[in-house]
């Protein structure tokens, strides 16, 4: 039967599958950080069990990290016990980590691919949800429990069902002004935020083909956002351009051989997936959420729709509207905001920080506007400076932080104070996400810089220039 | 991570019918700092369950003294969305919940509740509307949930439903299992698949 690429990967990576029950499935590349680790190293030692295979693990510090001077100690004494966690363990253990201050430290779905450790058609889990942004490459990569990762250090295998397949095709072009975030943003509004679960999504047509690397990985991150386990993308020239060279790819020998099954990572042409939807780019504008889930989200220049006919129910769907003082039929655009953030590992990559100096030079930051922009390592701190982004930003009025998770989810110093509304490229706007009571709108680099400049709520395209 | 078998349940059930339930409010980010896993049950619904004083929110179900003691949980469709936080099942386990029975989970969140010993029962959206009727009638209605038979039942009018599970897991429940049991049993047929991987 011919094969989707998601079955190559799979099934090449089941060690055997137990009778009505589970895949025992194989793990290649294991990432830890400190939030979901420290129980799972517990669990490992009270049973008596050791890590197997350390090498195949990564360990970097992201959730709880200030962004402000990292060379001094952490101050919230339980973000410094959980960052001292992760190091003893991966010390005492024989993990190799990136903590706080280590040139390679960053978000976890960032430093991965920049320093070749996501590779084409490997198996990759993190006790992280957006480990989906892995998928980028064509490897299947996905979130697990503290307890499935304390199943990959002992065993390097955890339980799975096999999902359901799914394709999303996008055919056609981007308009001006129009992101792979946006893209993203379209799709989980089109699926609702629960219209993928149980599958596992490879993206297809022109508008990925054409997209770079960090495009792919901000559209494969948000892929948990409507429910489904990961996304993928088949491996191209693009990808392998990218990945070579790099500092844990494999090289000479290892590289070629890597290269002959990287090629065989298709979906073949007859092969069965078990949704298929297709979406036309055309239709696609720069995107704005207006609610508590990534699926209540529409073109930046639309108005809130009124609770008949939304996923969720009425009363669902009113009580979100409500958190976010909101009303239906409300415009977004020129809507008053407190803060944008710029960063997470959905946007917080080189190219996010290409596109909001897009915007943001020759202008400056609006005075009601408060600006976090954080990128996601190391990496994308010396791409900024070596191409002159820094500059940009500053003569903005903006400053640049350290990498970390920073205001994606409240648990490190930056938080949205409550009440206030943020535009965020981050990948949630859950209530309280970002801060108890803050308010999120999650929207691409592009109207995150527009807004910083505004003051409100701004549709890029009026400050682009085609 | 032992936790007690599951075999059958009869109790009473806190009603929870909103819907895209995220694990962010099941356990906000700020209480994920511990390095061990501990009193969870505190910050369950940290922020829909108290006011920022600290006081409790008299009309949030949990809080509700008519349906105090219940062990199941019954929630809206797509329930545990969001983070892949196992702090989230946790927090159900330790708040003394053995079961949340939805129309629709969430993927990981439903993973992390059979791993850690809770049970996750997807029922039709019409037996869910059944049960959250019946709740709002009377706060004592009595919930069965029979695993090695996988039916869940309305004590009071016998008006039932299956539920899948796949084998594996149920047995694992029943027994108070888990999967590292399973896979240190089988650790030489991984080690000689792990040779064969190109990287």
């Amino acid at each position: 039967m011919a094969k989707t690429l998601f079955d190559k990967v799979w099934d090449s990576h089941v060690v055997r599958s137990v009778k009505d029950g589970p895949d025992v499935f194989f793990i290649d590349r294991h990432f830890i950080h400190e939030v979901t680790s420290p129980v799972a190293f517990l669990g490992l030692e009270s049973r008596g069990n050791s890590v197997v295979y350390p090498e195949r693990t990564f360990a970097t510090a992201d959730h709880n990290t200030p962004t402000i001077n990292q060379h001094l100690p952490v101050e919230d004494p339980l973000s410094a016990n959980q960052l001292d966690a992760l190091e003893n363990n991966a010390k005492k253990h024989g993990i190799s980590h990136w903590g706080l201050g280590d040139k390679n430290n960053g978000i976890v779905h960032v430093v991965g691919p920049e320093n070749g450790i996501t590779l084409p058609g490997a198996t990759i889990v993190c006790g992280d949800s957006h480990t989906s942004t892995h998928g980028a490459f064509g490897a299947i990569a996905f979130g697990i429990g503290t307890s499935e990762v304390e199943m990959v250090l002992s065993t390097q295998c955890i339980m799975q069902p096999k999902p359901k397949k799914m394709r999303i095709n996008v055919n056609g072009k981007l308009g001006l002004g129009v992101t792979p975030k946006d893209v993203a943003l379209y799709i989980i509004s089109k699926q609702t935020t629960s219209g993928a679960t149980g599958y596992f999504v490879e993206y297809a047509g022109d508008v990925f083909r054409d997209m770079s690397m960090e495009g792919r990985m901000t559209v494969c991150n948000l892929s948990i956002e409507m429910g489904a386990r990961g996304g993928m993308i088949a491996p191209d020239e693009k990808t392998f351009e990218y990945i070579k060279g790099r500092s844990l790819t494999p090289k000479g020998a290892d590289w070629d051989k890597a290269m002959k099954y990287w090629e065989t990572l298709y979906t073949e042409d007859d092969a069965q997936f078990d949704e298929e939807f297709n979406y036309d780019a055309s239709d696609i504008e720069p995107m704005i959420t207006y609610g508590t889930n990534p699926g209540m989200g529409m073109g930046v220049t639309k108005s809130i729709p009124t609770a008949a006919n939304v996923e969720g129910g009425a009363e669902t769907y009113k009580k979100s509207l409500g958190y976010m003082s909101f009303s239906e039929g409300d415009s977004m655009i020129g809507k008053p905001i407190d803060f944008v953030f710029l960063g997470s590992c959905t946007n917080g990559r080189i190219e996010d920080f290409r596109a909001f100096c897009s915007i943001v030079e020759g202008r400056k930051k609006a005075d009601n506007v408060t600006a976090w922009l954080v990128p996601g390592s190391h990496k994308v701190v010396d791409q900024i400076n070596a191409e002159g982004l820094d500059k940009i930003i500053t003569d903005a009025g903006f400053v640049l932080r350290e990498p970390g998770c920073s205001a994606c989810l409240a648990m490190n110093d930056d938080k949205i104070p409550a009440g206030k509304l943020s535009v965020s490229t981050s990948n949630r706007n859950f209530e309280g996400r970002q801060g108890p009571g803050s308010r999120t709108l999650l929207a691409s680099p592009l109207v995150a810089a527009a807004s910083a400049v505004e003051g409100v709520v701004t549709d890029p395209r009026t400050l682009l220039t085609a | 991570m032992a936790y007690d078998k599951f075999e059958v349940l009869t109790s009473t059930a806190y009603p929870l019918p909103i819907e895209n339930v995220d694990t962010d409010q099941i356990i906000p980010a700020r209480f994920l700092k511990a390095t061990e896993r501990v009193d969870f049950d505190k910050n369950f619904f940290r922020d829909w369950r108290y006011n920022q004083d600290g006081t409790p929110k008299a009309d949030f179900p949990l809080n509700k003294e008519i349906y105090a003691g219940s062990k199941i949980l019954v929630g809206g469709r797509n329930f545990g969305s969001g983070s892949s936080r196992e702090h989230a099942a946790w927090s159900v386990y330790d708040f003394g919940l053995r079961c949340v029975i939805s129309s629709a989970f969430a993927d990981i969140f439903k993973g992390n509740c059979l791993n850690v010993g809770v049970l996750p029962v997807q029922v039709s959206p019409e037996f869910a509307d059944k049960l959250f009727d019946a709740i709002m009638a009377d706060p004592k209605t009595e919930i069965k949930v029979d695993l090695p038979n996988q039916k869940v039942t309305l004590v009071a009018t016998g008006e039932s439903e299956s539920f899948d599970i796949n084998a594996y897991k149920k047995d694992n429940m029943l027994n108070g299992f888990d999967d590292i049991d399973y896979l240190k049993n089988i650790e030489n047929e991984i080690s000689a698949f792990a040779e064969t991987r190109p990287f």
